[in-house]
Parts: structure tokens; sequence; C-alpha cells
């Protein structure tokens, strides 16, 4: 099971607590999440359901470079976190 | 007349009434976030604040009356596989909401219909008070919604929505930049409006190109539909055939540039403007902040500036940051610098409420 950790400022938004959950890719990790946490998706996906401009996402201190289709490998002892990007300011 | 404000803000969205004669601020929500426009519905209560985390998107908000809940944002459809569309710079354009730009109730047989402008140009609607929203494809499938360019921001967008009050099925929006589109259908068919339009930052053969118009903002006469009004980008339009065809309003001091404008609820040839210097300053003229008036359709204005910063006053006011209520008699306004001022006698003497709000986006009478 990957780990997948929040950044704090998505906090208050909406709650985004630390979960493990299963899948090959950071899209599969994902989705997983949001089907337990649907409001979350708007938040870290755009409408095309690709990454948000100004968010990021590192799988074990890598950050991902398919930001369109996640398709990044992820594997059970990995950890994914969902960080907002500084290029957003 | 209307006692309350809602205040749209970079930091918040602040509600201002007024107690004994006196405006004050009564409550801040969504404090610390980017409130771009807020809408209280004048057929049911309801009330609207859209909001842009940036980082995590855009967002829209609900009040009835106990509290605020998050509902659905307007969402693009997605992208067809293998379809390609560049914006100027020639890079991919993100169907996604960029920002919301404008919130306007349907009409008043039609409750719970909303209507909602966004960046990059999507029009959407929603018929259940904004739990879900539909987007209308007709006006974004449109060929000529390619021409459409930034206008302020690097996407265009779509910020004034007008729904005419003898029949709910005709609509006019208007794009920065992109000129007006109208609807006699409900969306089913657009088609351009805005012949008479004069744009001066474009070249000699598109001048009057009514999809190169930058209109700033558009609002209609509710007495008088067929009157309309646009402040553009290089000048003041009014329109007598529901814009059809609009005359520029010339000779205009201090200005004709600037961003909003507002008319008379039942006197369609009084509106007001709050102009400043164009393209290459933006600033008041002078440092005087100063709103103008006209009663007799253009052909003369009041210079209104009594209980306005007269020196070193370098506000701008955004095009939804002008408002006048129902009675047509209050205005208020609020600027780039955090000032909000209201009048109660059609804009002959103001009062500061505040100088110290975050940037003012959006002002509206609830």
């Amino acid at each position: 099971m990957a780990k997948v950790v929040f950044t704090a400022n998505i906090q208050r938004y909406v709650p985004c607590p630390e979960v493990e959950v299963a899948g090959h890719t950071v899209r599969d990790v994902l989705e997983t999440v949001f089907a337990d946490n649907p409001r979350a998706r708007g938040y870290v996906l755009d409408d095309q359901s690709a990454l948000r401009k100004h968010v990021t996402v590192f799988v074990d201190g890598t950050m991902i470079r398919d930001r369109a289709r996640l398709s990044d490998a992820v594997c059970t002892t990995s950890t994914v976190y969902v960080f907002q990007a500084l290029s957003g300011g | 007349m209307s006692d309350t404000l809602l205040i749209s803000t970079r930091k918040g969205l602040f509600t201002v009434s007024r107690k004994a004669e006196r405006w004050a601020i009564t409550a801040v929500d969504f404090l610390g976030d980017n409130v771009s426009i807020a809408l209280a519905d004048p057929r049911d209560g309801y009330r609207y604040a859209a909001l842009d985390h940036g980082h995590f998107g855009v967002k829209l908000h609900r009040s009835i009356k106990d509290g605020w809940e998050e509902i659905a944002a307007p969402a693009y459809p997605p992208k067809p596989d293998g379809y390609e569309e560049k914006d100027l710079w020639g890079r991919p354009l993100d169907w996604s909401t960029a920002r919301i730009w404008a919130l306007e109730a349907g009409g008043p047989d039609e409750p719970g219909t909303i209507w909602c402008g966004t960046l990059p140009g999507g029009l959407f609607r929603s018929t259940d008070h904004g739990t879900s929203w539909e987007m209308i494809r007709t006006l974004w499938d449109h060929p000529k919604r390619k021409e459409w360019m930034g206008g302020g921001a690097d996407l265009p967008g779509i910020h004034s929505i007008c729904v005419d009050p003898r029949n709910s099925k005709r609509v006019w929006v208007a794009v920065s930049t992109g000129g007006i589109w109208f609807t006699q259908d409900a969306g089913a068919s657009w088609v351009q409006r805005g012949e008479g339009m004069r744009a001066e930052y474009v070249a000699p053969e598109l001048t009057n190109d009514p999809v190169a118009q930058d209109v700033h903002r558009l609002v209609q006469c509710p007495a008088a539909p067929h009157r309309m009004w646009v402040q553009h980008h290089n000048g003041i339009f009014v329109s007598s055939d529901e814009g059809k065809t609009f005359a520029e309003i010339t000779g205009v001091e201090p200005s004709v540039f600037g961003f909003p404008v507002v008319v008379h609820p039942r006197e369609p040839d009084t509106a007001w403007f709050v102009p400043e210097i164009k393209d290459e300053k933006r600033i008041p003229r002078g440092g005087k902040l100063v709103v103008t008036r006209t009663r007799d359709r253009g052909k003369s204005f009041d210079v209104l500036t009594r209980g306005l910063p007269q020196s070193h006053a370098y506000d701008i006011v955004y095009r939804h940051a002008l408002a006048l209520d129902a009675a047509g008699n209050r205005l208020a306004f609020g600027s780039t610098t955090g000032g909000l001022w209201v009048s109660e006698d059609q804009g002959d003497s103001w009062a500061c409420v505040t100088h110290t709000l975050p940037p003012v986006y959006a002002v509206q009478f609830a």
C-alpha cells in the first residue's frame, strides 16, 4: 500500500488526511483517494483531470513528470506527497 | 432602497450594512481568500461567492441562511482526443475554469437559474441554484470564439451578462475581448452584436469589427431594455436598439477610459462612470478620484467630486466594482487600493466607508 500525504495548506479548504491506498500509478492512487473524498478531487486536478498548474506531486522524493496522465509509477512502499507548488506564489 | 452591500476582494467577502445612517462592515467571510465576484439573487435571497484559491483552483460557494456551503464550480468539458487549441502565444489553451468573472440571476420566471461567465471564455448556466452547471456549448463551439483574445488578462473572459427583463430567453453577454453576443433562444444559437463600436488597438482593417471590441462592461436599463451602455477600452458607447448598433460618446472630461458603468433602473439616459487615464498610466487624472454622470444620454456629464479624494488618489475601480441599488438612488464603489465610498443622492456626494479594504474586485447591493 502506498502512503499519500497532502500539504497542510489544502486542509483548511478540504480535509485530506494521510491515507494508505493500493495502485501502480499516481493516477491509480489519487483516484482511489478521491473515490472516498470526492471534494478533494477538484482541489488537486483541473477540469481535464490533469494536475493543477500550481500543484506538485512527489513519489519517493522525485517530482512526477507526467502531469496530464499521472502515469508515473508507484510501488507498495512508496510515499506520495501532494504539495502546493512555489510557482503559484 | 438597499441597506446591504457585498464587497468581493482579494482577501475575502465583506458585508457592509447601513445602520443609524452610517455604513459599516458587519461581516467577513472567506477571510484571506480571493473572492472574484459574488451574487445576491434578488429573487430568493440566495447568495453566491466565487473563490479563486490559486493553487487549488476556482470554487463556488452558496449561502441560503445558515452559512456557506461549497457547491459545484462550473467545469469545462473534456477536450476531445487529439484536439489542439492554442492561445495567442502558441501554448495549449487549457479547457479549465481559470476565473469566475460574472454571476447573474436568470429571469423572474425561471427560479434557480443562474448564469456564469468565466475565463477562458466559457458561459455556463445552472437551473438548480448552482448545484450543477451546464456549459453553453453553442457559444464555446462558435467558430468566432477562437478570435476572442485576452483583455486585461491573458485569457478572454465573459464579464457581463444581461437577461432581458421582458423575456428570459433573450440574453446578451460581453467578452473582453470578443465584443457582444446575443441569444434569443436561451443559448441555442448566438449572433454577434455591437456594430458601431470602434477599436483603437487593432489594425485599421479591424477597427470596426464587432469581435475585436474590448467591452469593459455592458449594462442594460431594466425599464427600457432597448438602452444599453458600454464602457469600452477606448470610449463610451450607447445603444438604443438592444445592442445592434452603438453610437460613440466623445469629448467626456476628464476621460472616456474606465472599467465600470451603471445605468439607472428607470431612466435609460442616466448612467455613471469612473474615469481614469487610459493604457499608458491607468490612474485617475491629476490624482483626483471622480465619478461622471450623464442624465441626457451622454450629451453632457457632471463630474462628481464631493467626498471623494482630490489629491494623490490612485484608486482604480474595476468593472464590477461600481454598483447602483434597485431604487436608483444609492451608489457604491470600491477601489484597487481598498477604498469604499457610498452615495445616497445619485452621486452628488460621497461618504468613505473605509480605505483599508483589500483590493476590491466587485461591489453589489444585496
